[in-house]
């Protein structure tokens, strides 16, 4: 015996600042709903199964996994994807999210599939904790993986992007040899 | 991507509603509070209901609360609550460090210690995908009638992997199950069978709701270590938890508990451990020499087998240096 399926659950939620709403089936995670439904790539679909990281968002401003969150859980909440956290600094403030900036300047990316959840983490963080030490970005950030950087940079990134909020001079990169010029 | 079989969603709004949803059995149902575990299990197909009852909008479930000394914990409180929690911290600090010590931030903020205490077991052969499963003919626990852990084994040797469940046992705790039957309350370690695939009693009618933490003594010191290959996400290769009780005068051990987890189906209490350290002074030599001569005993009484990742014989070998310094940091020693 086959029933019919359920008609796919109707539901609103806050995404990237602007009340959306979506049908999505019910078995459906919201890294789905985001990818393949809103066009949202910027998250992305890693090991799918709560190991990587690559796929964090933001869930009421706290990071949370896409993959292991189902769609319609988030009804009546609010979401920022990496689409959201550069866009709405934009708006404010007319430049990218000080940790996007920092993450530029330190060189904190390879190939730039982790970036946008360490992004997301960080920029997290910063509003905790807008003077976190090294070793509390690393904790901070121990959910995402990254399999190029190493993450010195991506420490020394979160850091300075830190340090320019706060207005203070941002720390030296940790990694470099020669002491180098600082951008004017 | 690893997709997840059709399944309708109930999102009760009041532990009755959910109750009256878990009494009707027309429905094969699962219960999901964080989702972070049942979600990989049905991306897996180790799970394939045809509903999943979410609690995330029940009420009444997310307290912290201290009476007297002893804790009361809603099912639902989440592990990033309970790990950031001053109560915690002070009246059970291995518990505070088992929920630290649990999978990534992003997990922590979603999973609760209603389901970390009611995790399946866990296995190399079992939590695998449904491809890589059926690749080598499936498991005892799943789909298949072997077990590639044990040759000719006809027990499901999967391993208990909460990192909570240790330290709430040395804590004492009790657990209270609710189902339109009524309530019943028990001691943790009663709600855990050491059985692989049915690891613990609770009904599919019933939903844990509460754990509550006794008070502990005065001079109660507490300590988690987990071996696990990265310092974050991995899931323990070995979990000890230690309880110390120290009188708060003299500074000599009058009490204490270990439990070591991920080695069998049930987290396992190490015996006949008190006359090695009762009596000892916290600080000095001695306490350092009993620390060891525990942990060399723990080690006696544990067989790790091969069903989790890393070598059993390893493992084996990691016990004492747990134990010890398990022991060493709850005194303050290390």
């Amino acid at each position: 015996m086959t029933s019919r399926p359920a008609p796919d659950p109707v539901f609103a939620f806050e995404l990237n600042g602007e009340t959306v709403t979506v049908s999505a089936p019910a078995h459906h995670t919201l890294l789905e709903l985001l990818r393949y439904r809103q066009g949202l790539t910027g998250t992305k679909q890693g090991c799918d199964k709560g190991d990587c990281g690559a796929c964090t968002v933001l869930l009421d401003g706290s990071p949370v996994l896409s993959c292991l969150t189902l769609a319609v859980t988030v009804a009546g909440r609010a979401v920022t994807t990496i689409e959201g956290l550069g866009a709405e600094h934009r708006r404010a403030e007319g430049r990218p999210h000080p940790v996007q900036e920092a993450f530029d300047r330190s060189g904190a990316l390879q190939c730039g599939f982790c970036q946008p959840g360490m992004l997301l983490s960080s920029a997290a963080l910063l509003r905790k904790n807008p003077s976190p030490t090294a070793d509390e970005v690393r904790a901070a950030l121990s959910g995402n993986l990254c399999r190029c950087t190493g993450y010195a940079q991506i420490i020394e990134a979160v850091l300075r992007a830190a340090a320019v909020e706060r207005g203070e001079d941002p720390p030296a990169p940790a990694w470099s040899i020669e002491p180098r010029d600082e951008e004017p | 991507m690893l997709r997840m079989p059709r399944f309708e969603v109930s999102c009760p709004e009041s532990l009755p509603e959910a109750l009256a949803l878990l009494a009707e059995s027309e429905l094969d149902t699962r219960v999901m509070a964080g989702g972070t575990d049942l979600l990989v299990a049905l991306k897996n197909r180790l799970e394939v209901p045809q509903r999943v009852v979410s609690l995330a909008r029940v009420g009444g479930l997310d307290h912290v609360t201290e009476q007297e000394g002893s804790l009361a914990i809603g099912a639902r409180v989440t592990l990033a609550q309970l790990g950031a929690s001053d109560l915690v911290r002070r009246l059970a600090p291995a518990l505070g460090e088992a929920a630290r010590s649990v999978a990534s931030p992003q997990v922590r903020q979603v999973a609760t210690i209603g389901g970390n205490a009611l995790l399946s077991t866990r296995c190399r052969y079992y939590n695998q995908s449904h491809f890589w499963r059926k690749a080598l003919g499936f498991c005892l626990k799943k789909d298949g009638t072997l077990c590639h852990v044990v040759e000719g084994g006809k027990k499901c040797v999967a391993a208990a992997s909460g990192d909570t469940a240790p330290a709430l046992l040395t804590l004492g705790a009790r657990v209270t199950l609710e189902s339109q039957h009524g309530v019943r309350a028990l001691p943790l370690l009663d709600l855990y069978r050491n059985d692989g695939i049915a690891n613990t009693v609770l009904r599919p009618d019933e939903l844990l709701t509460e754990l509550v933490v006794p008070a502990q003594r005065p001079g109660h010191r507490g300590a988690y270590e987990k071996l696990r290959v990265r310092e974050a996400i991995d899931y323990p290769l070995l979990g000890v938890a230690v309880r110390l009780d120290v009188d708060p005068d003299s500074a000599v051990v009058t009490d204490v508990d270990v439990v070591l987890t991920a080695l069998q189906a049930k987290p396992r209490r190490v015996a006949r451990i008190d006359s090695l350290i009762v009596g000892v002074p916290i600080h000095g030599e001695a306490f350092e020499a009993a620390a060891a001569q525990l942990g060399l005993r723990a080690r006696d009484q544990c067989h790790p087998v091969a069903n989790v990742p890393g070598d059993p014989e390893y493992r084996r070998k990691l016990v004492p240096v747990l134990v010890r310094r398990a022991l060493l940091r709850a005194a303050g020693a290390a």
